[in-house]
């Protein structure tokens, strides 16, 4: 039969050699590389990450942990326009929109906002179409933050006390990456 | 009468009517080994080092392992342990009480020579004086066991061997 | 400090104990950095610096474990079994000679447990009762792979026993003693070239080692607790600290064939050179004979050791580095192959000192 590529070889079944029947110089072959890859360990620099005192670095386009964004001036952008729940293809956010009353205005940017925002993180397959998908730049997703594991399957449901960015200047990060103090003291002057 | 030598030949006592009596099997192999055991330190207290040796190594160290592994493997208990008749029970009560009464009775007067301390020989049981009287008084019968012994090995190891046309993994 | 020479010997014999135990508990640590590094990973690094309190970490994992009984196990077997294992491998070191002889004074201290005339053959003996711990351990846990796996044991030691007896004889033939301290002292004589008995034994001391592997199951050829196949083995219904005197008792049994091959094949406590450095001592340092015969008796207890830990790492070296026989590739090739092969040991040995070659 014509063979279909050219990379098959033809093995000719012959007698073991009396090298090969003896075993011993097949043993010292595998000691050698064996032992190659011991005093490569001993010596050289290991491969092994040793996780909890050192981390490996994310990629740069590593999609984690969703976060919603405030403004300059600490309100939240979200205005529950539901375009990142329409564009999500694990169907992974909910929101309950709702109308900012009067002396709220600091709290929220717009006059609707999301009463409720809930992103479930075992559905959600960290595609980053939400974040395409905001107008408001509200939502993203962090470059440094993972969900962590959990027992119970409720508490991968992430609400809004979860997502939503932390008020104070100094836990604010920029698509992830926490401020340096001297950015944190200037969104204070900001703010003030 | 030392006390060791009391002492062992209460445990060989012991342990070798445990042989006889205990229901299990595997007990029973256990039983015979410490036997042997006691029988070596008997050897020791007559000053023969090599026989000692040999003896753990033979039979308690070869021997009863093949014995070990075969009950093992035959699985006995008490539900599968044949039932004898009654009669051949009495038969063999009076056949191993005559042996006894036999035993007893030629053993009965043996008054067991003494040894002076003077000319007593405290080598006479090391392995360079057994070598030499086996390989001098007892060399033809020596050779023989051996002969014996080795085309028992050389059988076994033909009994291993590939047969033209077996599978070959 | 007066001590009678029998309390020195006491004293040796329970360091010889000691030493055996630390050399086990360290083997655990010692199997697991090696197997690391062999495979390109870390080992053992958390407890303490470089991991070394690891075995304390294991032992009292160990002794805090449960202790379970299978059903319908028969009890006093079930832990008669791991005991004799343990006693059995403890056993074997006391006729070892570690060192020559210390002297201070008039006391001679003898760095061996017991000098007995048949040293080899004791050991030899220990080592063939050794089967019975796991042969009795694996049956009593009724359970079908235990059996198995006793059984795999007890005819896998006896096997492998003829073949390293006949390997042995060829050296006794050339020593003419059964005492590994006569053997070890005939290896080295001073003022001429003398060599260890691995030159002249080379094909013995290979079937030895091969032998060695089998009786204390260590890979390739450790079938008796092949877990691809039966779980654990003997041990699989063994749990707490009756499991962990079987893992210890291997590992004695690995720290005795390493120093009883040490001694048969390397020359035991003997080093090149001692007896001229002996006289460099006496003659240029101006040091008292025995002050000097001291220092090279604790020079040869370290090369000794060294010796026995290089083939320790020899061991955890092949075990890491070869794939585990089929059974019936393990029983070929102790009956086919190496029995006719230290027969024709003995016989080549034979003639060698019929002509005189070697002696």
């Amino acid at each position: 039969m014509e063979s279909l590529s050219k990379r098959a070889k033809v093995l000719e079944k012959k007698p073991m050699t009396f090298a090969e029947r003896a075993y011993l110089p097949a043993i010292f072959q595998g000691l050698t590389i064996t032992m190659r890859h011991f005093f490569r360990a001993a010596t050289k620099k290991q491969i092994t990450v040793r996780y909890p005192d050192e981390t490996r670095p994310f990629s740069p386009v590593f999609r984690g942990l969703h976060v919603l964004k405030r403004d300059e001036a600490g309100r939240e952008r979200c205005t529950a326009c539901g375009l990142c729940a329409v564009a999500c293809p694990a169907e992974a956010i909910t929101m309950v929109a709702g109308e900012r009353k009067k002396g709220e205005e600091n709290l929220y940017r717009e006059e609707k906002y999301a009463v409720s925002y809930e992103i479930n993180m075992l559905r959600c397959i960290f595609c980053g179409l939400c974040e395409e998908a905001c107008p408001k730049a509200a939502v993203y997703l962090q470059a440094d933050k993972m969900a962590p594991p959990r027992f119970e399957r409720d508490e991968f449901i992430y609400g809004k006390d979860r997502l939503v960015e932390p008020v104070t200047p100094d836990n604010r990060s920029k698509r992830g990456i926490q401020l340096t103090p001297e950015q944190a003291d200037k969104l204070r002057a900001q703010l003030a | 009468m030392s006390p060791l030598f009391l002492f062992l030949s209460f445990v060989a006592l012991l342990s070798a009517l445990g042989v006889v009596l205990a229901k299990n099997p595997v007990h029973s192999v256990l039983f015979l080994i410490l036997t042997f055991f006691t029988l070596s330190g008997h050897y020791l207290l007559l000053n023969a080092q090599f026989l000692a040796a040999v003896n753990i190594i033979v039979y308690a160290g070869a021997i009863m392992v093949l014995f070990l592994f075969v009950i093992m493997f035959l699985n006995l208990n008490e539900e599968t342990e044949p039932h004898k008749p009654a009669l051949a029970k009495i038969a063999a009560a009076i056949a191993g009480g005559s042996l006894l009464l036999i035993l007893v009775a030629a053993l009965r007067n043996v008054s067991p020579a003494g040894y002076d301390a003077a000319s007593f020989d405290s080598q006479i049981g090391m392995v360079d004086r057994l070598g030499l009287v086996l390989f001098k008084e007892y060399a033809l019968p020596f050779e023989l066991a051996s002969i014996l012994l080795l085309a028992a090995m050389v059988g076994s190891v033909m009994l291993g061997k590939r047969e033209t046309g077996e599978r070959n993994f | 400090m007066t001590l009678p020479a029998l309390g020195w010997q006491g004293l040796v014999v329970l360091a010889t104990f000691g030493i055996s135990l630390l050399i086990a508990t360290y083997c655990t640590y010692a199997e697991r950095v090696i197997a690391a590094f062999l495979q390109d990973r870390v080992g053992p690094d958390r407890a303490g610096p470089f991991g070394l309190l690891q075995p304390l970490a294991d032992a009292v994992k160990l002794f805090t474990k449960e202790e379970f009984f299978p059903a319908g196990a028969n009890r006093a077997l079930f832990v008669f079994g791991p005991c004799l294992a343990m006693v059995t491998a403890l056993m074997s070191s006391a006729v070892i000679p570690f060192g020559n002889f210390l002297q201070f004074g008039d006391t001679i201290i003898h760095l061996q447990g017991i000098e007995i005339n048949v040293g080899m053959l004791y050991v030899f003996g220990i080592v063939s009762l050794g089967v019975y711990g796991i042969m009795i351990g694996g049956w009593a846990s009724n359970n079908k792979f235990s059996l198995l796996g006793a059984i795999r044991a007890a005819s896998q030691n006896i096997s492998y026993e003829i073949a390293m007896g006949l390997a042995l004889i060829a050296v006794l033939m050339m020593s003419g003693t059964l005492s590994l301290r006569e053997i070890t002292l005939q290896q080295s004589v001073a003022g001429e070239w003398h060599f260890w008995n691995i030159a002249k034994q080379p094909l013995g001391f290979i079937i030895f080692i091969v032998c060695a592997f089998a009786e204390t199951n260590r890979t390739p050829f450790d079938l008796p607790e092949c877990e691809t196949e039966l779980i654990g083995g003997y041990h699989t219904e063994y749990s707490s600290m009756k499991m962990g005197l079987y893992l210890f008792a291997e590992y004695i049994n690995v720290f005795v064939a390493s120093a009883v091959m040490s001694v048969l094949y390397f020359g035991g406590f003997n080093f090149p050179f001692q007896y001229e450095l002996r006289d460099w001592l006496v003659s240029s340092r101006g040091l008292e004979l025995v002050t000097a015969q001291n220092i090279i008796t604790i020079l040869g207890l370290v090369g000794l050791f060294a010796k026995i830990f290089g083939f320790i790492f020899f061991f955890m070296w092949v075990r890491w580095t070869l794939p585990r026989f089929r059974y019936d590739q393990l029983m070929r090739l102790g009956w086919t192959i190496l029995i006719p092969l230290a027969i024709f040991n003995i016989m080549l040995t034979g003639g060698l000192i019929t002509f005189g070659v070697i002696k």
